[in-house]
């Protein structure tokens, strides 16, 4: 008969147009509003890029790595470099010359922080596999000699990250005004979205690795080595920051040192409050972080970082493993 | 007694600073079903997850076919045919019944590669999982769980399927339909290897028996003598079949 399914729990997804509505009448105009929301939207979605691959690895691999920054700020410093490189077409006028400067930044900017990656697991993180203490010291020792290291290769000043030439300038809604780099930054995240629920869902990998984020053990009696699957998602979610990383230098327009670290933050209330292991969950999550970030930059700037902890606060009430939870530990 | 599949010998397993099993020698026979009996906490489980290497055996051997599985990891042991069912089930519970049985189809590149003859069967056995094909595992009943489970061990052929108390907290009704079930796998020549605490569950399907006490096999033979013999019963378990 096979006539029962799944039912998708539709309850969290309310909690995003709710905190817009709830700000709405804060904000003085529609205008500003459709601005801070567009705005928070995009933000949202790098971080979503940038957590995306952390909470795979913290559910898969349930290792606590606190050096998932260094990979945000190498994919941002690749960016400098490879963007650099290519005055033309990032200066040219014609948005598809722009789109291929930038599609072959993020290209180069994965495939630099996918290996960085690759090295990182091996000689930081596979020696300290199940021992959590040691894994947020030593992550974070591998973070700060990834940035040294990033001085010695681009300097320690701050960098400007020019956006393409296309990117420049913003679309008039009304009074609203909607930057056009932001438009990007979401087609770019929910392109990554797709991708990973695709790749998660209707692959045998990606569910072995949810098979994995539940019970490791299970996945290696069927036959499956959960070893090469942890290094895979290491990559990939080093990859994913690497991407996440290009976006974030070109949202800010600069570079510095530090750019992974202020990241860092954000990405760990987002997947702590998505729940861990969970993609879904994970964009939840930044949406509402980069949302609630926009609203009290422009409300009560004071509050701005302090919002986004009571944000997973109250989430944590209401649901104290997450909001689409994989992994109970 | 027909040629073991399995031996294990004088084999020993350590979990931490504690020494569980102090030197187990059994043999599985081949296309049967031997059932490991004993008390609580005299270290059935520890011994299928030594023979599965997900506890590494500090002393003795365990040789499937001429190979030393002590010597081998999980995945290359399941690889040589071994399926095991662990007493919490090992369920996926945020995949779909579909999707469990899809990972346990290693040969199976996409869900249409799982063999479709085989599945009917399996719906035979358990038809539960058929109405059940798109549900989320997690949200099975006890007895749909542990049916999911059994399935995902059988849903190719295995040599050795190893089993750890399929009946445990099973209604009456679930615990018949296992019954019947393992009674259809074993008239597939299936080699089985079962740990259980419902006696009357292994006296209905056991062909073979093992009683372990203290971290060791104490007693092996026959189901049906020591079904009969119910001194040696009360001396091992404590009570009689």
């Amino acid at each position: 008969m096979r006539a029962l399914s799944q039912k998708f729990d539709w309850k969290p997804l309310a909690l995003v147009p709710v905190l817009a509505l709830l700000v709405l009448p804060f904000t003085g105009s529609v205008s500003t509003w459709i601005t801070l929301t567009v705005a928070g939207l995009a933000m949202g979605m790098i971080i979503f890029v940038i957590a995306s691959g952390l909470t795979l690895v913290f559910g898969l691999m349930d290792v606590l790595n606190f050096g998932h920054g260094v990979f945000i700020t190498l994919g941002a410093f690749v960016a400098t470099t490879v963007l650099g490189a290519m005055p033309l077409w990032s200066g040219s006028t014609e948005w598809f010359y722009n789109l291929c400067a930038i599609g072959l930044t993020m290209l180069v900017a994965m495939l630099v922080a996918g290996a960085v990656g690759a090295v990182f697991e091996r000689l930081i993180v596979r020696p300290v596999y199940g021992q959590h203490l040691k894994q947020i010291l030593i992550t974070m020792g591998g973070m700060i000699i990834g940035e040294e290291l990033i001085k010695v290769l681009w300097g320690p000043q701050q960098i400007a990250l020019a956006l393409p030439q296309g990117l420049h300038g913003s679309y008039l809604w009304g009074d609203a005004a909607i930057e056009k780099f932001r438009l990007l930054a979401v087609v770019v995240g929910v392109l990554v979205f797709v991708v990973l629920v695709w790749v998660l869902n209707r692959t045998k990998i990606g569910l072995l690795i949810r098979a994995g984020v539940q019970d490791r053990e299970m996945v290696e009696a069927l036959g499956y080595r959960i070893r090469r699957l942890f290094i895979g998602v290491f990559v990939a979610g080093s990859a994913l920051a690497g991407l996440g990383g290009v976006l974030w230098g070109l949202y800010q327009q600069n570079v510095t040192t530090q750019l992974g670290a202020e990241v860092n933050v954000l990405v760990f209330i987002v997947i702590i409050m998505g729940g861990l292991g969970s993609t879904s969950g994970a964009l939840l999550g930044a949406l509402l972080v980069g949302l609630m970030a926009n609203y009290t930059g422009y409300i009560a700037p004071m509050a701005a970082l302090f919002s986004n902890i009571a944000l997973m606060v109250a989430v944590l009430l209401w649901r104290p493993q997450g909001i689409y939870p994989v992994v109970y530990r | 007694m027909t040629q073991p599949l399995l031996r294990l010998s004088g084999v020993h397993t350590h979990i931490g600073a504690y020494h569980i099993l102090h030197g187990v020698d059994l043999e599985v026979p081949r296309g049967a079903l031997t059932m490991l009996l004993g008390r609580n906490g005299v270290g059935k489980s520890t011994t299928l997850r030594t023979i599965m290497r997900l506890w590494q055996a500090t002393q003795g051997s365990i040789v499937m076919n001429g190979l030393d599985l002590t010597k081998m990891s999980t995945p290359d042991i399941a690889a040589l045919g071994v399926a095991y069912v662990p007493e919490n089930m090992g369920i996926f519970s945020d995949l779909t019944v579909q999707e469990n049985m899809f990972l346990a189809a290693r040969s199976a590149r996409n869900m249409a590669q799982i063999d479709r003859a085989r599945l009917e069967w399996i719906f035979s056995l358990f038809p539960a999982l058929d109405r059940f094909w798109n549900y989320p595992a997690g949200k099975l009943s006890g007895g749909q769980k542990q049916m999911l489970a059994v399935a995902r061990a059988i849903v190719e052929p295995r040599q050795l399927l190893i089993v750890d108390e399929p009946s445990k907290g099973l209604a009456p009704a679930i615990v018949k339909n296992m019954i019947e079930a393992f009674d259809q796998l074993k008239k597939t020549g299936t080699t089985i290897l079962l740990v259980e605490q419902n006696l009357s569950f292994a006296q209905a399907l056991g062909d073979y028996v093992a009683v372990m006490d203290g971290g060791r096999v104490v007693h092996a033979g026959g189901m049906a003598e020591f079904s009969a013999d119910s001194a040696l019963q009360h001396q091992l378990l404590g009570l009689a079949l």
